[in-house]
Formats: structure tokens, C-alpha cells, sequence
């Protein structure tokens, strides 16, 4: 019989092991299941993890995919973090995202043809106020009213895609675009494009704010006293407020930076990247991103491969979807898996697995 | 009747217990361990926290199966699986803390431990016998929440009652007791005594015992050190075999108080726990150099107390004065700027963190008075510094400061947490429950340490359900009753009987037993 036994002090090793027993076991796991589909296994898994960056024929335009798929997951994923850890759930990353974006795009759009230097600056400043301003909504709901912050901010993710429709068909639509759906294109508009930085790489200041992200959640995490009291609230809330941390206004700095990071993550996007405000903008990052936090396990420098393998899978599977012809859905289980596995394996930090033999007393 | 429990010769043995040994990962709990009981004997089973004395009654309960050793129940080979063939084999269990259901009235909690419960209305009539026969008065319809903790043992009691058990074990039983309503307990035990029913009385307070008990074993570090019968030894002699060692009661520095430091003047507040008590216009107030001893049964508002004194819970602004000046609307972090220090009673969770290194949960409460951080990023050398401070100033034994606080023991991490508050040279000082679940060296040298600070001149408020503890170091004693105070009054000249009415009598229950 498995008997679990708890351990003395969380397992070091098992920190740093379970993401990486978790990919294997999805690997595994995924292998079974592309099988089952009467795919290649090894083929399968091959042309998710290893063609899109050594492949000669896919990686030149691959590769640079990475980044672009990483920078938003990454810079998403670290503003929950920090809520996650303060047991603080934001789930509706991808309603703040969609805001920022609208919001940061509009400003943009309102001096379209201008050109100042200031433009693309205000344009990031207001994305992030944009995906602040909607993570307030459950934020300011939850500590005065005390509802539940998962539910509200999730729910808030749909208002904010009718949001979206509703600008790109209306304030928003591109007035020469000859009555389709959808803004100007951003992306052609100097003064408000967010550009490849270095070409052929996929880096663009999305990318920069993620990595800019990363080190100052370690910094915060590490060595500040604020990022002490987040985790503080996280594994123990009645010590926490024996610490003096005030749970209100925690909640309210968390949500404010994941909706800040969310809000400047739609900003670099639809400046970048997508280009244009349209229906069909938002492509999951948001939601994605929660599973980037869990795999990173909380810890910026884990988000930030997490962010990559995440971003990885998204190419990988949209390549084996052309290439051997698996299903969407598949690809979706897949990712699944892969968060399903690091949960169930967490367990191993702070319990051990024993071989219990059934003793009876002489 | 054998009110005085003088043993009766040629008693017939009830169970013997022969050699049982029991071992956890890293910790031999029980080592070869025997000891019998006869029918109608009321055995102590003595020993400090971590002796063994839990692990030894849950073989008995059926709860935990012995490595090796055997039983012998009624002449019978007896080795419970689970509690239930326990409870068949006619051995009943009260425990330390209440499996009760607060929601629910007294008959319903009773019903819902029994195999086979009857119609709820023979079940009340026969609660209302049995403890009219045992002088325990329990009204069967009423909701569990309401009652005392006094009460909720009693329906405990009764519960294993209905039963009618051969030996009855019961685990540290008076802690929630006012000394009147020990008294009462008492005497229902010595009537259930004298009926022929064994009692397993399992406790670290030896006058009790000493009043109560035919035999006694003594247990230490899972071992059989002694058996004696209590009331042929002194209460210090039956400590040094418990401890193992001489043991020195604290000293105190007499002398002058200074000014007052903590003044609480109408503190009302709602508690913030479900099922709590809220205080009722508490007022007392604290001098430089002494210690208020707060006594009381839990659940009266100490845990409320202590929380309204530490900033975790706000009150209006002149409720609580420090030096004179108005901090009931303060949070803990300014009110420790001006010096006043708080340990809570519980340590895992509350005090300290369970997951976190001794050197985080030294940050915790330190970082303000220590200065740890400069512009709020943390200096963890310093922090380390002050953690490596404590664990040897206050002699926490644990590998390292590296360690999380769950690895350590319920004793060194209280050594530890009230260690962080007294280093901070705070100048009010307020504890819940500083020596609970801690082995007495370690109790007496906590005790000693806030004595060192009461006289290096800091006024200090302890809240303890232990009363030698309250008598051995306040200079004042009060008490909370539903979470109300009584006025302080010295130390100095209290009788226990005072004491007892201080803390609420035994409501209104006195005069139960004349007739029994």
C-alpha cells in the first residue's frame, strides 16, 4: 500500500525537479495519447518540442515565434504570480489584457496621423492603466463587499470581449478599412508601432518589459519587504496580519499589477505583433498565462521557462497540427496535461511516498 | 463510597498493559511500557508533553496499533483495531479537545456518537438520568455553541456514560476547568470510582493527582521511570522523576514599579472568529517593571484580548494607551514602534510561519524594532544575525536557523517565538499562553525571561489558563469571564477560592452534589 508522509521541511530537490518530471510525464502521457490518434508518438512529440527551433526548414520563422508567444505569457504570468502567492486569485488576466489593449490603442488612434515621440510612451502608460483600471473592479468588490474575486474577474473577461467586438465594429474601426471590422493597423503607424527590435529575433518591447519584469519580481521577491509580506499572506494569513500586512490593501497592490502587467501585455500586442484592434484579438494568453505561473511555480525565474516551453507548444502544436495533421483539440489536451501532471506531482515538495507494510501487533 | 479513594485490597485486575512499544519515523513514542489497573482504581498516567502518555492511551483507544507488546483486557488478550471495538470492549474515552458540533444541541452531539442511538426523546430522558445520578447537570436541548467549556466536557463525559464503561480514560481534563468546576469533576470521578469504573487520568498537574489518584505511573522520553502512589509524595518529588532533573522556580526582583505603560481604559470589540467572545469594556492598567497575570477558562476572550493588545484588532483610539498616548486604532506595526511586543498563543500560523526559516519568521515581527530594512529592501544578514541570536540566547535546540519553524518542537519554537519578542528591548510586553504544551525546563526558563524584563522595566501582560503559572510570576491577577475583566487585584494574599469565583465560579452549579 502508497502511503503519503509528510515531510519535515519542503524538498529543495523536489522543488526544482517536479516541473521537469511533470514535462516528462506529459511527454509520456501525450505519447499515449497521439497514439491512440494512430499518429507517430516520436514523430509526434518531435515536431512540438524539437522542429520549431532545429528544424532547417521551420525554425527561421519559428524561432522568432517564441519570443513573440513568450513575451506576453511571461509578462501576464509574473503580475499573477505575485497574487498567487498571496492567495490573492486573478483569473481574468485576458479581460485586463483585452482592456489594455483597447485602451492603449485608442490613445494611439486619437492623434493618428500625428507623429510625436511622445505618442508610443503615453500608448503603454495607458494600457497599463487600462488593465489596472478593469482589475480594480474585483478588487475594490472583494474588500468592500467581500465577493470572490475568481468569479468576478473572470466573468469580467466576457464583458471585456463584448468590449472588444463593440470597438472594433464601432468607435474603433479603421475608417478606410472599406466597412470591415477592425482598427488601423498600428503596426503601420510609426509613432504607435512597437516594432521588431532586432531582426529575425522576435524581440520587441513587449519582450524587454517581460524580461524587465522577471528582475524586479525576483528583486521584490527576494530582498524586498513587500514581497516578504506577499508570500507571508500566502502561507499564513493570521501571521501575516500579526506582521502588520493590511489584507485589503494586498489585495489591491496584486490585483493592481497583474492588471497593470495584463494591460501592458495587450498594449505591446496589438501594437506589435497583431497590430490592430479586432474581434478575434484576444488568442488566450491571458488564461495561458495562469498555467505559465503554476509551471514556473510562482517563481519569476521559473515563469520566465516556463513562459518559453508554453510558447513552445503553441508553435510546436500548431506545426504537428499542418505537419501530421492532429487535431486542435489534442494539442489543448496536451497543454492540459502538462499543468494536470506539475499539480500532481507537487506533492512530492512536501510529502514523501512510502511503502507501507501492514503491521499487526503480536 | 470511596470518597477518599484510599485503594481497596485484592481488587480484581481490569487491564494490564505488557511491554508495548510504539515508534514513529525519527521518534520511539513508547518503549517497552507496562503498568495495570484494577476495576475501580483511578490511575494517574504522568508525564511531561512528548512523554509518551497521548500515544499510550490511543493503543489503549484502539486509535494507534503497538509495534510489539500485548494487552490484556478483563482477562482476555485485548488489541482494539479501531476505536469502535474500544468503546465495545467497554473502554471509554474523554478527550482533551471536544468533537462537538456547536450547531447542534446537546442530545444531537451524543446521538451522533453512539452505534445505535435511540428515539431522541429516550436519549434526552436518559442524559437527564445519568447526570442527575452524577451530579452533572446538562439540559439535553441546549445548542452546544452556547455552553461553557465546562459544560461541552460535561456532555462529553455523559456521552461516554451512556455507555457504561469499565475504564474510563480521560486526557488532561481540568485545563478548561474553573478550580469549582474541578471539584465537581472530581467527585463524579470518585462516585464512578466507587461504582467499580477504572479511570485513566492523564496530567501534568500534580496536586491534583496527588488528590485524586490511587497509583501513578511516570513516564518520560516514552519510558516507565517510576509508579508510585501520589498521595504518599510530594508534589516536587513527582516532578523531578517526571523531569528527570532538580528544578529551580523562577526568582523575581521585588522593588518599586515605575510609571504606567499599557493603559486599557472601556476596550469594547467585536471578535473577529466565528463563535468568539467579544470584550465587554475591559479596563486595566499596566506599570513599568510588573506582571498582570490574566487567568481565565479558554474561549472567554483571550485570544480577542490579546489580539485588541497587539494591533491586529482595532478599537477606538483611547481604548489602548502606551506611555499616555491613544493607539487603539493603531495596527501592530506602529504600536511596536513605540515598544510594545506581542506573542500569540498560537505558534503555528499566528507567531510564526509554518513553512518559513526561523531567520523569515524572525523578520517577521523583528523587522521594525530591529530595523532590518533599509528603504524596504530586507537585510538579510542582519536578519540572520538576530535569528542566531535568539536561538542561542533563548536556547532553541534546531540544526540550524535555515530550518522551516514546523521542524521544530511545540517547546523550542515557543522558546523561539517569545525569544523574538523579548530580544526586541521592548518596554510592553504582552503574551498568550507562554508555556503551553511547552516541558517544564523550558516552561521555567521562559518564565524566567519575562521576569528578567519585567525588571529591566517592562510592563508585561501574560493571559494564561495556568494558574500556578499566573500565581508563580504576576504581581496582579485578574480574569476573564465572557469576555469581561475583573478589576486587577495584588497577587499577594489570593486564595484559591477567590481566584475561582474570579473566573466565573462553576456556574451557578455549586450545589449539585449535596445530595450525591
Amino acid at each position: 500500500m502508497l502511503r503519503l508522509e509528510k515531510r519535515p521541511s519542503p524538498s529543495r530537490f523536489w522543488q526544482g525537479m517536479t516541473p521537469v518530471l511533470a514535462v516528462a510525464l506529459t511527454m509520456v502521457a501525450g505519447g499515449i495519447m497521439f497514439a491512440l490518434l494512430g499518429k507517430n508518438p516520436v514523430e509526434a512529440i518531435r515536431t512540438i518540442f524539437w522542429d520549431p527551433l532545429f528544424n532547417e526548414q521551420f525554425a527561421s520563422y519559428s524561432r522568432p515565434q517564441l519570443l513573440v508567444k513568450a513575451g506576453p505569457l511571461i509578462l501576464i504570468a509574473i503580475g499573477l504570480s505575485l497574487g498567487f502567492r498571496a492567495g490573492i486569485w486573478n483569473i481574468g488576466a485576458e479581460g485586463q489584457y483585452i482592456m489594455g489593449a483597447i485602451l492603449g490603442a485608442g490613445v494611439g488612434l486619437a492623434f493618428y496621423p500625428a507623429e510625436h515621440w511622445f505618442i508610443f510612451p503615453l500608448m503603454v502608460v495607458a494600457g497599463a492603466l487600462g488593465g489596472w483600471a478593469w482589475a480594480m473592479i474585483p478588487a475594490i468588490l472583494r474588500t468592500r463587499f467581500n465577493t470572490n474575486e475568481i468569479l468576478v474577474s473572470l466573468l469580467l473577461v466576457y464583458v471585456a470581449q463584448n468590449l472588444l467586438a463593440a470597438m472594433s465594429l464601432g468607435l474603433l474601426r479603421n475608417p478606410e478599412g472599406g466597412g470591415f471590422p477592425g482598427s488601423r493597423n498600428l503596426s503601420q503607424y510609426p509613432a504607435a508601432a512597437n516594432p521588431e527590435l532586432m531582426a529575425g529575433t522576435g524581440m520587441h518591447w513587449g519582450v524587454v518589459a517581460a524580461f524587465v519584469a522577471v528582475i524586479a519580481a525576483y528583486v521584490l521577491l527576494q530582498r524586498h519587504i513587500l514581497g516578504f509580506h506577499i508570500k507571508l499572506a500566502g502561507q499564513a494569513p493570521r501571521a501575516a496580519r500579526f506582521a502588520g500586512v493590511n489584507p485589503k490593501a494586498l489585495v489591491v497592490m496584486c490585483m493592481g499589477i497583474s492588471g497593470a502587467l495584463a494591460g501592458l501585455a495587450g498594449l505591446f500586442e496589438v501594437s506589435g505583433p497583431a497590430g490592430q484592434i479586432s474581434i478575434d484579438f484576444n488568442v488566450g494568453y491571458g488564461f495561458t498565462a495562469i498555467i505559465v505561473a503554476f509551471l514556473g511555480r510562482l517563481n519569476p525565474v521559473g515563469i520566465l521557462f516556463a513562459g518559453l516551453l508554453m510558447a513552445l507548444t503553441y508553435i510546436g502544436g500548431e506545426l504537428a497540427q499542418f505537419m501530421l495533421g492532429l487535431p486542435a483539440a489534442a494539442i489543448q489536451a496536451f497543454q492540459g496535461m502538462l499543468l494536470f501532471f506539475l499539480l500532481a506531482v507537487d506533492l512530492l515538495t512536501n510529502y514523501r511516498i512510502r511503502l507501507a507494510v501492514k503491521k499487526e501487533a503480536v | 463510597m470511596n470518597a477518599t479513594g484510599q485503594p481497596v485490597p485484592h481488587r480484581p485486575e481490569l487491564l494490564r498493559v505488557d511491554g508495548v512499544t510504539k515508534a514513529y519515523p525519527g521518534v520511539v513514542a513508547n518503549s517497552d511500557v507496562s503498568f495495570a489497573i484494577s476495576e475501580g482504581e483511578i490511575h494517574a498516567l504522568l508525564g511531561e508533553n512528548g512523554a509518551g502518555k497521548s500515544t499510550l492511551v490511543k493503543m489503549i483507544y484502539g486509535l494507534v496499533k503497538p509495534d510489539s507488546g500485548r494487552m490484556v483486557f478483563r482477562g482476555q488478550t485485548y488489541q482494539p483495531s479501531e476505536p469502535r471495538a474500544a468503546r465495545a470492549a467497554g473502554v471509554a474515552m474523554v478527550f482533551q479537545h471536544f468533537s462537538l458540533f456547536e450547531a447542534l444541541n446537546v442530545a444531537e452531539n451524543v446521538a451522533l456518537g453512539m452505534e445505535n442511538p435511540p428515539p431522541m426523546k429516550e436519549l434526552a430522558s436518559r442524559i437527564r438520568a445519568v447526570s442527575t445520578e452524577y451530579g452533572l447537570p446538562l439540559d439535553p436541548s441546549r445548542m452546544v455553541g452556547d455552553l461553557s467549556a465546562g459544560e461541552r466536557q460535561r456532555v462529553e463525559i455523559i456521552r461516554c456514560l451512556l455507555q457504561d464503561p469499565k475504564l474510563l480514560i480521560m486526557d488532561e481534563p481540568t485545563s478548561v476547568l474553573t478550580p469549582q468546576e474541578v471539584d465537581i469533576l472530581f467527585r463524579t470521578l470518585r462516585q464512578l470510582a466507587s461504582e467499580g469504573t477504572a479511570i485513566l487520568y492523564i496530567s501534568h498537574k500534580l496536586e491534583e493527582i496527588r488528590s485524586l489518584c490511587d497509583e501513578a505511573t511516570i513516564l518520560r522520553r516514552g519510558r516507565v521511570v517510576a509508579t508510585c502512589t501520589p498521595r504518599e509524595r510530594s508534589a516536587r518529588e513527582m516532578a523531578e522523576l517526571m523531569v528527570g532533573a532538580t528544578l529551580t522556580p523562577p526568582a523575581r526582583a521585588g522593588g518599586d514599579k515605575g510609571a504606567v505603560a499599557l493603559e486599557v481604559a472601556g476596550l469594547s470589540v467585536a471578535s473577529p472568529i466565528p463563535f468568539g467572545t467579544s470584550l465587554k469594556d475591559v479596563s486595566f492598567a499596566v506599570r513599568r517593571g510588573e506582571v498582570l497575570g490574566i487567568a481565565g477558562v479558554a474561549g472567554n476572550g483571550q485570544d480577542e484580548l490579546l489580539l485588541a493588545l497587539s494591533g491586529e484588532l482595532k478599537s477606538a483610539s483611547d481604548a489602548v494607551k502606551i506611555d499616555g498616548i491613544g493607539f487603539g486604532d493603531m495596527g501592530p506595526n506602529a504600536r511596536r514602534r513605540v515598544g510594545l511586543v506581542a506573542a500569540p498563543e498560537e505558534r503555528l500560523g499566528h507567531a510564526a510561519a509554518p513553512d518559513m526559516s526561523l531567520v523569515e519568521n524572525a523578520l517577521l515581527s523583528g523587522v521594525v524594532r530591529k530595523g532590518l530594512t533599509r528603504a524596504g529592501f530586507i537585510d538579510w544578514t542582519a536578519t540572520q544575525d538576530f535569528a542566531a541570536r535568539i536561538v542561542q540566547a533563548f536556547d532553541v535546540r534546531t540544526p540550524g536557523t535555515h530550518v522551516a519553524a514546523r521542524a521544530l518542537s511545540g517547546g523550542n519554537l515557543q522558546k523561539f517565538v517569545v525569544g523574538r519578542e523579548l530580544s526586541q528591548s521592548p518596554s510592553v510586553i504582552v503574551i498568550n499562553q507562554p508555556t503551553w504544551g511547552v516541558d517544564a525546563a523550558a516552561a521555567a526558563a521562559i518564565r524566567q525571561a519575562i521576569l528578567n524584563r519585567a525588571a529591566e522595566g517592562a510592563a508585561v501582560v501574560v493571559i494564561s489558563q495556568d494558574l500556578d503559572e499566573l500565581l508563580e510570576i504576576a504581581d496582579s491577577f485578574a480574569a476573564l469571564n465572557g469576555g469581561r475583566l475583573t478589576k486587577p487585584r495584588p497577587v499577594q494574599g489570593l486564595t484559591v477560592e477567590e481566584i475561582g469565583l474570579m473566573m466565573g465560579g462553576a456556574h451557578g452549579m455549586e450545589v449539585v452534589h449535596h445530595g450525591a
